[in-house]
């Protein structure tokens, strides 16, 4: 109703004023990707006659293909598909994990209560305050102990279980809304532990699932500090594997190619924001039983 | 055997004590009511009684079997909760079966069962809805249709009305009732409503700081209040109490309220002879201060009397009068047909054949 008010009492030279800087805002943060995605449909000569900035003379839609399939990157000539294989690897598995661990565990925190559970809820979210780098070298001993250094399936244990942090934050505060009188029927039921999970809280939770699944997907794909220091050659997730490109290909400048390598590798999570967004925004906002 | 049998129950929330020394047995068939204000403990009385939380002394026997160690689902109660508790991702079908499918009861009994309940409720047509599309009401009747289903020994009914409107919740009131006499199960039944109490219970047990002050049938509790707590409590408007003394004039006992000139005595009935010369608090229900022509249903014990009145509330059906007896106020419900205004003088009777006498000091009945 403020809100309402305050745009149907704002002058004309006010809403103006507001659209200009939010257009402004928006196109500074949309250039760089635009630049990209121009460069990627340039060749290279193109690019090194003209300057990065231009519009694409002769669409170069080869770009796509040879940076998905043919590029070299660190002497192996695979173009970045299986990086992207790689990344899928970690991703898929350590989101649905993790969220699902999330989801559990949130449950049994807020609706579950047991002796030092808000404890144990701040144990767990202190994990978002971490630093990574402070945990490189933990993890460093962790995964050598365990024998999966240089592995995805390293990566995956090392992302399921900080994703914890963020799954059981979100679920806990989400599952706090569901009444406390459904738990009590649920005991006079009979239902235990799990049987309340699977039917009544997880039926409730699609809307902070698919948050969480946003969260989780976006950042492990995008995650670059550990699938840079803990793999290496083949085994590395497409974040790592584009610095590789990088380096490889130093002697000629080879923009165009680059450039396409970059939209590709961030193209997975860019669709899942395009087809989830909305989902998401109104996931935060959602409460669990109306 | 009692059907609930509580003895020593007491709860305390670190040093905040809920409930101290509850002692109760309930009969198969009975409805029992537990009536209080907000905070009496009767919430936390009734969770203890379904095993959602544990009491901190005392011992608990459902159907002769103490349970104290025994979890909710194996008590052999259901409960029916204020905000209805239906898992909204559920059916009404499913809802209704949920409790026998952790049972592991089969599918065809659990369809038969469904069928019996859907069609004792008469919610047949709603089975296969979601619970967000049923109305209050309809909800309430699944609440009412999952404790049924199980045929427990004891129904545990938490405040199940307060969410429902006015004129739902007396529909809804005698239904359950109905349903009470029909089936004859045993239930108990928290309400801060004395007249829910009042209208549904076999016994009410009315609570205040966790302790039972009466637990008696609605005729007693409401004619015969234990103290002053319940006398006030019980009854809308609430049993008037002025303070008085007792004297015996001539053979005639007399109560005396007020002093001096405003002092008005009233006669008693010969059995109060015993507390003469007591000080005492004289209740007397608003429905014995009458209009002067009122007939109370028997012969003796009618005072006629003149009395300066303060403020009428119509209601429709009667009017509650306050008026001044011996300088106190009192409330009185007279006939509609009774046209008085704040000022007037009205002529009232007044039977005294329902006076209840409490102690003062301690607030208990003394006759």
């Amino acid at each position: 109703m403020l809100e309402r008010a305050t745009s149907d009492t704002m002058p004309a030279w006010g809403r103006l004023l507001a659209h200009v800087v939010v257009w402004a805002l928006g196109l500074a943060f949309l250039v760089p990707f635009l630049v990209v995605v121009l460069n990627s449909l340039r060749t290279a000569q193109e690019i090194a006659q003209g300057s990065m900035i231009g519009w694409p003379e002769n669409w170069a839609f080869l770009n796509y293909s040879e940076a998905w399939s043919e590029f070299c990157v660190a002497q192996t000539c695979t173009g970045l598909q299986p990086f992207m294989w790689n990344s899928a690897a970690v991703t898929i598995p350590a989101t649905i994990v993790s969220t699902l661990l999330g989801a559990v565990a949130g449950y049994a925190i807020s609706l579950w209560r047991f002796r030092g559970d808000t404890w144990i809820f701040g144990l767990v979210t202190l994990g978002i305050f971490l630093p990574q780098q402070v945990r490189l070298i933990p993890w460093t001993f962790v995964l050598r102990d365990i024998g999966l250094i240089n592995t995805l399936t390293g990566l995956v244990v090392i992302h399921t279980i900080q994703g914890m942090s963020f799954t059981t934050l979100f679920c806990r505060n989400y599952y706090v809304s569901i009444p406390q009188d459904l738990m009590k029927a649920a005991r006079i039921d009979g239902a235990g532990f799990f049987r309340t999970f699977f039917r009544i809280v997880l039926p409730l939770s699609p809307p902070i699932l698919i948050v969480t699944v946003i969260w989780q997907f976006t950042h492990i794909w995008n995650e670059f500090l550990y699938g840079v220091t803990f793999t290496n050659g083949s085994q590395q997730p497409v974040t790592a594997a584009l610095i590789g490109l990088n380096a490889a290909i130093a002697d000629v400048p080879q923009y165009g190619v680059q450039s396409a390598a970059v939209v590709l590798a961030a193209l997975p999570t860019l669709l899942v924001y395009l087809f989830g967004g909305k989902y998401f925004l109104r996931g935060l906002t959602a409460g669990a039983v109306k | 055997m009692s059907a609930l049998s509580l003895s020593g129950i007491t709860k305390s929330f670190g040093a905040m004590s809920v409930l101290k020394g509850i002692d109760m047995k309930i009969e198969n068939g009975e409805f029992t009511v537990l009536v209080g204000p907000s905070g009496c403990g009767k919430s936390t009385l009734l969770n203890i009684i379904a095993g959602l939380e544990p009491p901190t002394a005392g011992t608990i026997e459902i159907g002769g079997r103490v349970v104290n160690d025994i979890a909710p689902k194996d008590r052999n109660i259901a409960m029916v909760f204020q905000t209805y508790a239906l898992y909204p991702s559920m059916t009404v079908r499913q809802n209704i079966t949920f409790g026998l499918e952790c049972r592991n009861v089969p599918k065809g009994e659990r369809e038969a069962a469904v069928t019996r309940v859907a069609a004792l409720l008469q919610i047949e047509k709603l089975l296969d809805r979601k619970p967000s599309q049923l109305s209050g009401g309809q909800r309430q009747r699944v609440a009412m249709g999952r404790a049924l289903v199980r045929d427990p020994l004891l129904f545990l009914f938490d405040e199940p009305l307060s969410n429902l409107d006015a004129k739902l919740r007396v529909e809804m009131r005698m239904e359950i009732k109905q349903l009470h006499q029909r089936i004859r199960s045993t239930n108990v039944y928290v309400t801060h409503d004395q007249i829910e109490a009042m209208t549904m219970a076999t016994r009410i047990a009315v609570m205040h700081q966790g302790e039972i002050q009466q637990f008696a049938d609605p005729d007693t509790v409401y004619n015969r209040p234990a103290n002053l707590f319940v006398a006030r409590f019980m009854g809308a408007p609430p049993m008037n109490t002025l303070p008085a003394r007792i004297e015996t004039a001539a053979g005639v006992v007399r109560a005396v309220i007020g002093q001096g000139d405003a002092a008005v005595a009233l006669p008693l009935p010969a059995t109060f002879a015993a507390q003469t010369g007591r000080e005492v608090v004289l209740g007397l229900r608003p429905e014995c201060i009458a209009e002067e022509d009122r007939r109370f249903g028997h012969g003796g014990e009618r005072v006629t009397l003149e009395l300066p009145v303060e403020m009428t509330e119509p209601t429709g059906a009667e009017t509650i009068v306050l008026a001044r007896l011996g300088g106190e106020r009192a409330l009185a419900r007279v006939s509609p047909d009774v046209r008085l205004q704040p000022g007037d003088r009205g002529r009232f009777a007044l039977d005294m054949r329902r006076v209840c006498l409490f102690d003062p000091g301690t607030g208990a009945l003394i006759a």
